[in-house]
C-alpha cells in the first residue's frame, strides 16, 4: 500500500500483523500511550522486547497504529542504538567498549571475537548461533573488561575466558 | 500522608528491624550481581531457614558499598566487612556472627578508601533495602518532603537550597538554586520536572548506583523540586541499558503511590505530583537537555538553540526544570540539615561532595563520594590506593568525551568545577578514569573521538563534518603516517567545533584532543615525527 493512502484508511483502526499472541502486549502499549505519536519509543521498546527486533512490518504497523509517518517511525528506530531491525543469533555477546574496558584490554577481547568468529561487531555468524555486539559503557567499570553473555554480565573477562565460552556456543 | 503516619511507619519499621538481632547486608547492585551476589544472599537465606533462625537473624539485599571491583561485599551489623564471597561461605559468615569474623574473607575498613570518603548522596547506599520504601522511610526518609509541604513556602525551599550552594552534578555545575528560581519565576499552565539519568559517558555509573540503591530519595528530591517550582508532573529519563535501575525506580514509584506519597493532595495539601519513567534508547546526545526533552517527545533526540532555555520553554513549550539524578539525591539532606550545614562541606565555589565512579588502571575500582577541594592525588593514591603493577601514574581523565586528560603535575590541584576547567577539562559527571604508562594519550584521544563522531545526531554541520574529520586525522597520526599539516589541521578543527557547534557535545567534543595536544605533545611527535608510540599500543606503521 502506498504510505499516504494507507495511514489516512487505517487511521484508528490498524489491524495487527498476524494473529501472534505477542501482539496483544504491543497493542496495550499503544493504548496506554493513547495512540499518541509521543509514545513511538516506548511502543519501539516494547515491540523489541517481544519480538527481540524491529521488521519493516513491525515498523509500519507501530507508524499505522500510532498515526506518524512511516518515515518517523523508521528515522527513531535507527537514530537509537538501542533498536536492531535485525534478528539476534541465538546467543549474543556484547563485549563493552566504555572507557574504562577500553584502558583494561576491551580492543583486545573484540579482535579475538572478530578473528575467532569471522564476523564485525553487529554481525550474526552464518550458522545463526551468536551475535557480535559492542556497548558504550555498561556501567560496570569496576569490573572492567566487561562482556555480556546472552544479559549475564561477567567482569574482568579475559581472551582465555571469552574463547572458552564460545566452544560452549559454538561445538566444533 | 500526614506528618504522624509517616512517624508511625517509621517507628514501625525501627522497632521490626530491632527485634533482628543479627543482620547480614549483601550488595545486590548491578556490580556485584554481575558476581553472583544474589547466589549468595539466597544461599544465606536457605541456611538461616535451615538453622531455624528468621526471627532474630536476616540477610537483606543492599545497594552499592562502594569497592566494586572487590566484590561481591557482604558487611554485618558489627561492622564487619567480607570481599568476594561465595555461595559456599554462607555457613561460616552466619557461624562467625557469634564469633570473631571469617579471617579469610575480611576486607579492612580502616583503608583510606573508606576513611577519607564524606557520604551525604550515598548515606544510604550499602545499608537499606532499595526495593522496601518502609526502610528508606526508617532512615528518616520523606521526612524532608512532609516538612518542606506543610511548614515551608515553595520561596522558602528555593532559599535553602541557594544557601546550600548546590551546583548542578550533571556537569556543567549550573547553580541549581537559581535554576529553580527561575523556573518558579517561568510563567506557564503546566511545569515539568525531569530527572536526567541516561547516563552516557562512558565510565561513569554513580547515577545507575544510586537508582539501584536508593531509588526513593531521587523520587523525595524531584518531589521536593516540584513543590518549589510548581510543577505537577514528572519524568525520569533513564537509559534503557541499565535494566535494574529501571526495575527499581519503578518499584519505588508504586511504592510510594501505594502510601500516598505520590499522587493528588499529598500529606492534606493541594499539592500533587505524578511521574512516569522514560526509557532512553542509546543516545548519548539524549544527555543534553534539549535533545532529552525531544525525546521524551517520542521524537529522534536532536538538540536545539538555547534560548530559550528549558526554564522557560521545555517539555511540551512549558516551562521544565532539568536536574541529575545526583542533584536530587542531594535535595532530601539539604532540607533536613539545612543549606548552611551542606555549605560548610566543600570550596568556596563548589559546596559539598561528588560522587566519582572511580576505574581503569588503579587498585580500588568503585563508587566513591568525596568532598569538593580534595586533590587529584588523594583520591588517585589514596582512596584509589595507587597504580597497581608497580607501574607509573600517567593521567586522569574526568568527563567523559567532553572532558579531559590531567597530567601528574595538576595532581595536587584541588577538585572543583573552576580548577577543572583551568587545567582543561571539566567536572563532568563523575567519571574518572586513572591511565597508567601502558595508555597512548593519542590514541585515547582518537577513543572519544570515535564516540563524539558516532553520537554526533548529524543536526550541525561542524559536529556532525567536523568529527568525522577530527577522527580520520587521529586515525593518520596513530597509523603513524601523519605530517605536522595534520596535526595543525586539527588544532584548526578543535577551535571550529568548539566555536560554531549547536549543542555542548560538538562544542565540547574537542577536548579529550586539546588537553592531550596541550600536555602530551610529546607522544603525537613521536608519532608524527619518529613514527614511533612510545607507549607500544598503535600497530604497525602502515604505507602510505
Amino acid at each position: 500500500m502506498s504510505a499516504s493512502a494507507g495511514i489516512a484508511s487505517a487511521v484508528g483502526k490498524a489491524t495487527t500483523p498476524s494473529q501472534d499472541k505477542r501482539w496483544r502486549l504491543v497493542d496495550a502499549t499503544v493504548r496506554r500511550v493513547g495512540h499518541q505519536g509521543r509514545g513511538l519509543i516506548e511502543t519501539l521498546h516494547t515491540v523489541q522486547e517481544v519480538f527481540g527486533y524491529l521488521d519493516e512490518e513491525a515498523l509500519r504497523y507501530v507508524a499505522l497504529a500510532l498515526r506518524v509517518p512511516l518515515s518517523r517511525a523508521y528515522g527513531v528506530a535507527t537514530f537509537y542504538h538501542f533498536f536492531t531491525l535485525k534478528p539476534a543469533g541465538e546467543h549474543t555477546c556484547v563485549v563493552c567498549m566504555g572507557t574504562a574496558c577500553y584502558i583494561k584490554g576491551a580492543p583486545q577481547l573484540l579482535a579475538a571475537m572478530e578473528h575467532d568468529l569471522g564476523i564485525a561487531p553487529g554481525e550474526t555468524t552464518d550458522n545463526g548461533k551468536v551475535s557480535l555486539l559492542t556497548a558504550r559503557c555498561l556501567g560496570s567499570c569496576g569490573l572492567a573488561p566487561a562482556v555480556v553473555y546472552d544479559h549475564e554480565v561477567a567482569g574482568k573477562v579475559t581472551t582465555q575466558a571469552l574463547r572458552e565460552h564460545l566452544i560452549k556456543w559454538m561445538p566444533q | 500522608m500526614t506528618p504522624e503516619e509517616l512517624e508511625q511507619i517509621c517507628q514501625t519499621e525501627r522497632e521490626a528491624q530491632a527485634q533482628i538481632t543479627r543482620r547480614v547486608n549483601v550488595c545486590v547492585a548491578a556490580g556485584c550481581l554481575s558476581c553472583q551476589s544474589q547466589g549468595v544472599k539466597d544461599a544465606l537465606d536457605k541456611e538461616i531457614t535451615a538453622r531455624g533462625l528468621e526471627k532474630r537473624c536476616q540477610a537483606k539485599g543492599v545497594g552499592c558499598m562502594g569497592l566494586c571491583s572487590e566484590g561481591p561485599l557482604v558487611s554485618t551489623d558489627s561492622g564487619v566487612l567480607y570481599k568476594n564471597v561465595a555461595a559456599g561461605d554462607a555457613g561460616e559468615i552466619l557461624d562467625s556472627l557469634e564469633t570473631k569474623p571469617v579471617e579469610r574473607l575480611l576486607c579492612p575498613t580502616n583503608t583510606p578508601f573508606f576513611q577519607r570518603q564524606t557520604k551525604i548522596v550515598l548515606e544510604n547506599c550499602g545499608v537499606i533495602d532499595p526495593e522496601r520504601i518502609e526502610d528508606y522511610i526508617a532512615a528518616s526518609g520523606y521526612s524532608a518532603l512532609i516538612y518542606v509541604l506543610t511548614e515551608l513556602l515553595p520561596t522558602q525551599v528555593i532559599e535553602q537550597v541557594v544557601k546550600s550552594g548546590l551546583r548542578g552534578r550533571g556537569g556543567a555545575g549550573y547553580p541549581t538554586g537559581l535554576k529553580w528560581s527561575t523556573v518558579l519565576k517561568a510563567s506557564g499552565t503546566q511545569k515539568y520536572v525531569i530527572c536526567n539519568a541516561d547516563e552516557g559517558d562512558p565510565g561513569a555509573f554513580m547515577d545507575r548506583s544510586v537508582l539501584e540503591s536508593d531509588p526513593h530519595r531521587v523520587l523525595e528530591g524531584m518531589m521536593i523540586a516540584a513543590y518549589a517550582v510548581g510543577a505537577s508532573e514528572g519524568y525520569i529519563y533513564v537509559r534503557a541499558e541499565y535494566p535494574l535501575a529501571v526495575k527499581r525506580i519503578r518499584i519505588a514509584i508504586r511504592q510510594a503511590e501505594r502510601l500516598g506519597l505520590l499522587g493528588s493532595n499529598i500529606s492534606g495539601t493541594r499539592f500533587g505530583f505524578h511521574v512516569d519513567v522514560r526509557l532512553g534508547a542509546g543516545a548519548f546526545v539524549c544527555g543534553e537537555e534539549t535533545a532529552l526533552i525531544t525525546s521524551i517527545e517520542g521524537k529522534r533526540g536532536t538538540p536545539r538553540p538555547r534560548p530559550p532555555y528549558p526554564a522557560q520553554q521545555g517539555l511540551n513549550g512549558e516551562p521544565t526544570l532539568i536536574n541529575n539524578v545526583e542533584t536530587f539525591a542531594n535535595i532530601p539532606p539539604i532540607i533536613r540539615n539545612g543549606g548552611d550545614w551542606y555549605a560548610k562541606i566543600g570550596t568556596e565555589k563548589s559546596k559539598g561532595t561528588k560522587v566519582f565512579a572511580l576505574a581503569g588502571r588503579v587498585m580500588n575500582t568503585g563508587l566513591v563520594e568525596v568532598p569538593m577541594g580534595i586533590t587529584l592525588r588523594e583520591i588517585v593514591f589514596e582512596v584509589g590506593g595507587g597504580i597497581p603493577d608497580g607501574r607509573g601514574f600517567k593521567a586522569v581523565q574526568t568527563g567523559g568525551p567532553s572532558g579531559g586528560c590531567i597530567p601528574a603535575e595538576f595532581l595536587d590541584m584541588p577538585v572543583d568545577y573552576e580548577s577543572l576547567a583551568r587545567v582543561g577539562s571539566i567536572m563532568g559527571s563523575g567519571g574518572m578514569i586513572v591511565m597508567d604508562e601502558t595508555s597512548c594519550m593519542v590514541d585515547v584521544a582518537k577513543f572519544f573521538m570515535d564516540f563524539c563522531m558516532t553520537e554526533s545526531c548529524g543536526k550541525c554541520i561542524p559536529c556532525r563534518v567536523g568529527t568525522y574529520q577530527m577522527k580520520q586525522l587521529l586515525e593518520l597520526i596513530t597509523k603513524r603516517a601523519a605530517t605536522s599539516q595534520d596535526v595543525a589541521q586539527l588544532e584548526e578543527l578543535c577551535d571550529l567545533l568548539k566555536n560554531t557547534s549547536l549543542c555542548g557535545l560538538g562544542q565540547s567534543a574537542p577536548n579529550p584532543v586539546l588537553s592531550t595536544l596541550r600536555y602530551f605533545g610529546e607522544e603525537y611527535k613521536a608519532h608524527v615525527e619518529a613514527h614511533k608510540c612510545p607507549a607500544g599500543v598503535c600497530g604497525n606503521r602502515v604505507a602510505e
